[in-house]
């Protein structure tokens, strides 16, 4: 039976294997892998791109204290992009699953139609959510849409609850029985984090500072996203990267708020419009910068 | 001797389309195909999630030769000008024919078209047809300027005969493979159009739906599974080569409300649940899977788990939210955004009380409204949001609201559909009717009114819903003196009430007309004139008198006819008209059922020998306040001259 950081190496492995460039996960907090800058700028524009990362995820609602047998406030996804798709993207999606060891040919799969949308990402796309006799194991998508831009070149991405997969692989009721190694069980490794982060985020996170950084990143976003000047020379050298970085941090604080019950449903429209409209506008000067870039590169 | 036919078949082989959207889509290119004019004898369609599929029968090799005349210049025109004709068409000017038409003579060529061959027909046709297929959503997936489908196409078969019909699509070649199931079939298997099915079916592919859907009742049977069409349905196009299996969960799951249990196994893990003898839930679940069996018992085991999961998630919600009661969260209504013009729940339950008690609602409907839409703040709504009402009704019965209250929280959403059934007892009418009519009235107000297919909450459906709650519960009450003189909810109103009497409940166009010209504030009033009106019909007196009354209308419009006044005694001619008089008198304020046989024989007889335009201007005035007298007597229940009479 493989372990939790076993699976994640196999996984990894299979994917290096076909080409994918095996990447960290991104040091900024995430809600998902597909907001890492690995996935939410490298779609963008014409150049391919391969990439596989595990992202630990935060959604600060979804906290239980550690009580709740199948809800984290941090779960771990395996973050695949392939850009552009392979005409066998789900062949090879499939072998990932017998590379750890489930053999399709006894198992129930079942791709259900699930279309995916982040709209504080301006993102969206069409696909399914893989079900492994009747469990939700894998969202699948075709981007269309990323930060209001519709894709030039169609990528496939995949994303793997590990903490799920594992959970079925080591027939496991709980997530937090699982074997992260021999000696260690998730709950060893991370339940701390689960009861720490929900009492934080639940009831203990201060509302007031909360907002004064989210107006804080929010503004330094806005700052240095009026001065990109797309017919600058220099604009290569412009840190919309680290412009992106505060667009994340916002995101983060919202959810924080959000589980706090400090964003009544009416203001939560428009916060989803705050971080929104920084993400979109970071997404197009960044399509302006690289398109740029790529032409340089092909003079 | 006839000629040669061929079998056609077109196979679009796909990534796992939507299985709502198959049958729809099926149809759909089978009209495009259709419209294409390539004879044939039959056409079947097919299809799994994988794959869409139509095959012809009795197909020509090619179309039939045909000629086509084209005409040239006319026998008077220089010689030159008669050369060029006959060069341009490829003979000498000798060949050509000379036509006598109206306008004179011409020359004319008759050319012979030879047949098209239908394989470079289909082979231009099929990359258009395929992509007009129509589907609710579509993507593209290989470049922004790409085609565009419901899923990505993998592979596409084309044969006519024995010969591949050549296009490309979407960087994909027709040829001769297809592909069997995602893990139990070969990749690419050739095929023929005489071993197609059977190929496809050594490789774990059941092509007829009709197959797959036989599959699954027969392996249904024996088991007693609540019956549901539309999750068969689903099933059967979501696999290739389906199989039930059935699995068990802990009987201490049947201590959560039922309605909990059927959502999770039938929304959220397409399970059929299954009966004790009893009609009572059992703790076991029917699950078709995508493979042939189950020895290891590997499905079955997973299924189980996922379900145990997803019954903890439950019952941990149902625990959490007793910790709050429903009383207890009213005043977090005022979080919960309604809709941004309109306010807040909170603020909806406040117009829904005053409109409960303008309704006549009692003290269990106003208490009811009341609590109605505290679900909303629960963690199990929350969760299964296809719950809502269900969830509320069940807290108020475990919190000791009294039994009209919870019930009338837990039917406040009905009805759902034409079909579904009305609240139970009068106070969820009241509160069914109460929230549908304040979300009309709201949304009209502030403009959002459905246009065409755009209908975003549901006004057609609630609009439909108060008419069948009003009609069916028995509610006598003036709809109109609801609807805020806001003319256009009132047209809405009435469209809704057309509908139902005439497409639900099965009344003629005419009789709806007719019957709601006379009124259509009250329903149920409505209603029991609709069946007079229905039942009269048939009688024989019924179409001569429908046809007078249009007379009647007829006149008095044309005589601009004001419609007031008495008829004066002295100014009546003895004989039909004074006949006609009498006999008014003596039936006025009696039903027209029985009185129509005696009155039509009168109103003939009238039309027949007195003559309504009399020169004498009070004679004629008379005689029009008779008939108009006459007309307000009986149209009480009707305006019988929207009848379509065939006199």
């Amino acid at each position: 039976m493989p372990s939790f950081q076993e699976i994640i190496f196999k996984l990894k492995q299979y994917w290096s294997d076909r080409g994918c460039i095996i990447q960290e996960p991104y040091d900024v907090e995430v809600g998902a892998g597909t907001m890492c800058p690995e996935t939410f700028l490298r779609v963008l524009g014409p150049s391919p791109y391969s990439v596989a990362y595990v992202q630990p995820s935060r959604r600060p609602a979804d906290g239980r204290y550690g009580d709740n047998p199948n809800r984290l406030f941090k779960h771990s996804q395996l973050q695949v992009i392939l850009k552009p798709a392979p005409a066998d993207v789900i062949e090879q999606y499939l072998g990932s699953l017998e590379a750890i060891g489930i053999d399709l040919r006894q198992h129930d799969i079942k791709f259900e139609e699930d279309n995916w949308e982040a709209p504080t990402l301006g993102a969206w796309g069409i696909g399914w959510q893989v079900m492994l006799d009747g469990l939700e194991i894998t969202q699948f998508t075709y981007f269309q849409q990323c930060g209001g831009i519709d894709l030039d070149v169609v990528p496939a991405e995949i994303t793997y609850g590990l903490e799920r997969l594992t959970a079925f692989l080591q027939v496991k009721d709980s997530v937090f029985d699982i074997d992260w190694t021999k000696n260690f069980t998730y709950g060893d490794v991370r339940y701390r984090d689960e009861l720490q982060y929900s009492v934080y985020n639940f009831e203990m996170a201060d509302i007031p500072t909360l907002w004064k950084l989210f107006e804080l990143h929010e503004g330094e976003a806005a700052r240095l996203l009026s001065l990109y000047d797309p017919k600058s020379p220099d604009k290569q050298r412009f840190p919309l990267l680290p412009a992106y970085d505060q667009v994340l941090k916002c995101s983060n604080l919202f959810n924080t708020l959000d589980s706090r019950g400090a964003i009544s449903v009416t203001e939560r429209v428009g916060m989803i419009q705050r971080v929104r409209k920084i993400a979109v506008a970071v997404a197009q000067a960044w399509a302006d910068q690289q398109s740029a870039a790529a032409e340089e590169v092909a003079q | 001797m006839t000629m040669e036919t061929l079998p056609f078949l077109l196979e679009i082989g796909t990534e796992e389309i939507p299985d709502w959207m198959i049958p729809d889509a099926l149809e759909n290119l089978r009209l495009l195909f259709e419209k294409l004019a390539v004879p044939h004898e039959s056409v079947a369609m097919d299809a799994t999630p994988r794959r869409l599929v139509l095959r012809a029968e009795g197909l020509p090799a090619k179309l039939a030769d045909s000629e086509e005349r084209v005409m040239g210049p006319a026998k008077s025109a220089p010689p030159q000008a008669v050369a060029g004709f006959a060069r341009k068409q490829g003979v000498k000017p000798e060949d050509l024919a000379v036509e006598t038409t109206p306008k004179g003579e011409y020359y004319s060529f008759t050319r012979q078209v030879p047949g098209r061959r239908i394989k470079d027909l289909l082979a231009e046709a099929l990359p258009g047809i395929i992509l007009q297929i129509y589907f609710p959503k579509t993507m593209y997936w290989t470049v922004k300027s790409g085609p565009r489908f419901i899923r990505p196409i993998r592979w596409i078969v084309a044969l006519l005969g024995q010969d591949i019909v050549p296009f490309e699509l979407a960087g994909v070649r027709s040829d001769a493979l297809t592909s069997g199931h995602r893990r139990l079939g070969a990749r690419e298997i050739a095929i023929t159009t005489a071993d197609y099915v059977e190929r496809l079916r050594d490789h774990y592919v059941i092509l007829s739906a009709e197959q797959r859907r036989e599959k699954i009742r027969r392996e249904l049977a024996g088991m007693p599974v609540k019956s549901d069409p539309a999750l068969l349905e689903t099933l059967v196009y979501i696999t290739e080569y389906p199989t039930a299996i059935t699995g068990n969960f802990d009987s201490q799951f049947l201590a959560l409300p039922e309605e909990v249990l059927i959502t999770v196994m039938r929304h959220h893990q397409k399970y059929f649940s299954v009966e004790d003898g009893h009609g009572n839930l059992a703790p076991k679940f029917v699950a078709v899977m995508n493979i042939p069996s189950d020895p290891q018992g590997f499905v079955q085991r997973g299924n189980e788990r996922v379900l145990r999961a997803r019954f903890n998630d439950a019952r941990f919600f149902w625990e959490t939210d007793q910790k709050k009661t429903l009383a207890g969260r009213i005043p977090d209504l005022a979080h919960v955004t309604f809709q941004a013009k309109l306010g807040s729940y909170l603020e909806k339950t406040e117009r829904m009380k005053a409109l409960a008690q303008d309704l006549g609602g009692d003290v269990h409907a106003i208490r009811a409204v009341e609590l109605s839409k505290c679900d909303l703040t629960t963690e199990l709504v929350k969760e299964f949001t296809e719950l809502q009402g269900v969830v509320g009704g069940l807290y108020a019965r475990v919190q000791d609201e009294p039994e009209p209250v919870w019930q009338a929280i837990y039917d406040q959403y009905k009805p759902e559909s034409m079909e579904d059934r009305i609240p139970r007892h009068r106070a969820g009418q009241i509160v069914s009717l109460a929230d549908k009519l304040d979300t009309l009235r709201g949304c009209f107000r502030v403009g959002m009114i459905p246009s065409g297919s755009r209908d975003p909450f549901a006004l057609r459906r609630a609009a439909q819903g108060v008419v069948k709650i009003l009609v069916e519960g028995k509610i006598e009450l003036p709809l109109h003196q609801f609807l805020e003189n806001n003319q256009a909810l009132l047209d809405f109103f009435a469209d809704r009430v057309k509908f139902y009497f005439k497409d639900h409940r099965g009344f003629a166009y005419d009789e709806v007309n007719a019957c709601m010209a006379a009124g259509w504030s009250d329903l149920v009033d409505l209603e029991a004139r609709l069946e007079r009106v229905q039942n009269l019909r048939p009688t024989p007196d019924f179409e001569p008198l429908a046809a007078s009354f249009k007379r009647i209308r007829n006149i008095l419009e044309q005589a601009k006819f004001p419609g007031a006044g008495e008829v004066h005694e002295g100014l009546l001619e003895p004989g039909p008209e004074k006949d006609l008089y009498e006999e008014y008198r003596g039936i006025a304020g009696q039903p027209i059922e029985n009185v129509i046989s005696r009155l039509r024989p009168k109103v003939d007889l009238f039309f027949d020998k007195v003559l309504v335009n009399a020169p004498d201007a009070r004679v004629r005035q008379n005689r029009l306040t008779l008939l108009q007298t006459l007309l307000a007597e009986f149209s009480t229940i009707a305006d019988f001259s929207e009848i379509v009479t065939h006199s």
